[in-house]
């Protein structure tokens, strides 16, 4: 067992007026060092949410978080600072997560001098590696983050985030806001820097094309659960949960000459506050039945693919 | 009108600018195209190459100041619209022509119910009582899958999906002929894009509207279109059928478009990102806008002007190095 991190039976509730919303309920999954595990779904599936749980940015409701085999479900706070030089995150909107009134320079140090074990030389000298590292020039050091475009804006978001040396990187939808020219360059960078210092990844994102080019690993998941799991080629070639072959197929195709028979999900999405034991897709679901009405539990429906889905066999004529 | 070659649509050498504190921001330069009765045409682009500055001019919404048409001409119907009065203008939009926008978040109105959002439209331009037009609007929004009684709800009610298809009930109140989508599903997950696309191809077969498709997603483009144009820094870099440029990519930034981004169909072990940035629409490259990025650049591409050539019928590319190969 080379598992980096592992969660366990992982939940994050949140209190609403309406009663408890379900955002992360009962997800366990295991990522292997210098993998990638992708996660996907569609918006308000509880995957960002899962990303901040497991890095603490969020408390977790119940369930446990291992690191390098540790638990670290609850640390103190000397305990947790040591955790987060090895886990950093890489967000969305590269607008919206740097400072602005903070150079490209002092982004990148900042978590160098928190630390407090570098003297004002070496954090510069790590500051121009981390630069050199993420292609940023060195003429931009002293360049607010309104100066620079999304890309390179998204690449000091990854520059700080490697400041430390960490372990583990959770990103969440780090390409989804740029441009198709650019977020391609972003992806190059994050596969080299994980060929180059064998990070691993937690790759959060809605996109399927992108999750399929850079992912080991996916966890599919719908309404704070997760409904497949498998290795990404494995997944993509035979989905068998329901709602990951109609995810697929919904994705537009480039090809012009083979049109793709498509699945077009019909109803309402159920409730993530109080939701029923029920499977949280059936109403959304053809192949909906009786035995729906009781809670799904992941199972190894072929090697190494598990499927939450009482009918996954029926279905798909295993 | 000879120049329109019997188009329902016909763009001419459209020039936009916008004034920004002295600065001249070339947002479209020279734009060119036509669009037949029934077809959908897609334009292809990356943020700030001008797709959307093109659809505001045809519809004349663009905000002035700071934008201005510097040039062209717009023909619907082999009328050129630039020409007519404000006061006709207001008549042929929202009606004869109407436009998706791309953010439904920020498309309908907070205070007002979705059900009257429809029917304003309605009474605007037709000469209805409110009781027919709220009929109308109910049958609107049953026609884009939305239960008619939920006409009283505001739009905080819906889902991002069901917003979506309220501005689309509302751009076909009036069963335009002509129909502008700006990006109608890039704000929206992928399941539901598809129900969306699903309907916009029925609604187009149905009413046999035509329209232009705005979108930087390839599979959209390909889904929707019949003919498209790939447009860079304000220009239009190669146009034709969606066969010709799916299957016969020709100027270095379509191909490059291609390579760039990740598919469903093809295993890519890498991409092969487009070097560069975008160039800043204030200060474009001379000669080829995309020369400074591009990996067959010479230095004939930076001093001369490039135009559209046709390569094969009905596909236009604007690159020389597609020249000196032809020979």
């Amino acid at each position: 067992m080379s598992a980096l991190v592992e969660v366990k039976n992982l939940k994050k509730y949140f209190e609403t007026p309406h009663g408890m919303l379900h955002a992360v309920d009962d997800v366990s999954f295991s990522i292997e060092q210098g993998k990638t595990m992708g996660i996907v779904g569609e918006s308000g599936c509880g995957k960002s949410t899962l990303g901040r749980v497991i890095i603490h940015l969020l408390d977790s409701t119940d369930g446990s978080i291992y690191f390098e085999g540790e638990d670290v479900t609850e640390v103190n706070s000397s305990k947790l600072r040591k955790l987060r030089e090895n886990m950093k995150i890489i967000f969305q909107d590269p607008y919206s997560s740097l400072n602005p009134r903070m150079t490209v320079e002092q982004t990148i140090m900042e978590p160098l001098i928190i630390s407090g074990r570098f003297s004002k030389k070496e954090r510069e000298d790590e500051a121009e590696r981390l630069m050199a590292m993420v292609g940023i020039d060195q003429r931009l050091r002293m360049s607010y983050p309104h100066e620079l475009d999304g890309g390179r804006r998204q690449r000091v978001g990854i520059g700080r985030a490697l400041a430390l040396n960490p372990k583990f990187i959770v990103c969440d939808e780090p390409v989804s806001a740029l441009d198709v020219s650019i977020s391609a360059q972003v992806l190059n960078l994050l596969q080299d820097l994980q060929d180059q210092i064998g990070l691993t990844y937690m790759f959060v994102t809605h996109d399927l094309s992108v999750v399929r080019h850079i992912s080991d690993d996916i966890c599919v998941m719908y309404l704070g659960q997760l409904v497949e799991t498998s290795p990404s080629k494995e997944l993509f070639k035979h989905p068998l949960h329901p709602y990951t072959q109609a995810l697929i197929s919904a994705v537009p195709t480039i090809d012009i000459h083979h049109k793709k028979e498509r699945i077009i999900l019909e109803g309402e999405i159920t409730s993530p506050i109080e939701p029923k034991p029920h499977c949280r897709f059936a109403k959304r679901c053809k192949y909906e039945c009786k035995p729906c009405h009781a809670p799904q539990q992941l199972e190894e429906v072929l090697p190494n693919h598990f499927v939450a889905c009482c009918r996954v066999r029926e279905i798909n004529s295993l | 009108m000879a120049r329109t070659n019997g188009a329902f649509l016909s763009v001419r050498d459209l020039v936009v600018e916008y004034t920004a504190e002295d600065q001249v921001i070339h947002a479209v330069n020279g734009v060119s195209f036509d669009l037949e009765r029934g077809k959908t045409f897609g334009l292809v682009g990356e943020t700030g190459a001008g797709k959307t500055s093109t659809a505001k001019a045809i519809l004349r919404i663009l905000p002035d100041p700071p934008a201005k048409i510097r040039g062209g001409e717009i023909y619907l119907d082999g009328e050129d619209i630039l020409k007519i009065s404000e006061k006709e203008m207001r008549k042929i939009r929202g009606r004869k022509v109407s436009m998706i926008f791309q953010d439904p978040m920020t498309a309908l109105n907070p205070i007002m119910k979705v059900g009257e959002q429809i029917s304003e439209v309605i009474k605007l331009h037709n000469k209805v009582t409110s009781r027919e037009a709220t009929e109308r609007a109910v049958k609107m929004l049953e026609m884009v899958g939305i239960p008619g009684d939920r006409y009283e709800e505001y739009p905080h009610q819906f889902s991002g999906g069901m917003k979506q298809r309220v501005v689309i009930a509302m751009a076909l109140a009036c069963s335009p002929e002509l129909l502008l989508a700006d990006e109608p599903t890039t704000a929206l997950d992928v399941t539901i894009q598809a129900q969306v696309l699903e309907m916009i191809n029925k609604l187009k077969k149905d009413f046999n509207t035509s329209m232009i498709m705005i979108s930087h997603n390839l599979g959209v483009v390909a889904e929707v279109c019949d003919d498209l144009a790939v447009i860079y820094a304000g220009e239009i870099v190669e146009l034709g059928s969606k066969e010709a440029i799916f299957d016969r990519p020709t100027h270095p930034y379509t191909v490059g478009l291609f390579g760039a981004v990740p598919t469903l169909d093809e295993e890519k072990e890498r991409l092969n990102p487009i070097s560069g940035l975008p160039p800043d629409p204030s200060n474009l490259p001379t000669g080829c806008h995309f020369g400074p990025r591009c990996p067959y650049a010479t230095e004939q591409c930076s001093s001369e002007k490039k135009v559209l050539i046709e390569i094969e019928p009905g596909h236009y590319c604007r690159c020389t190095r597609v020249i000196n190969q032809e020979g």
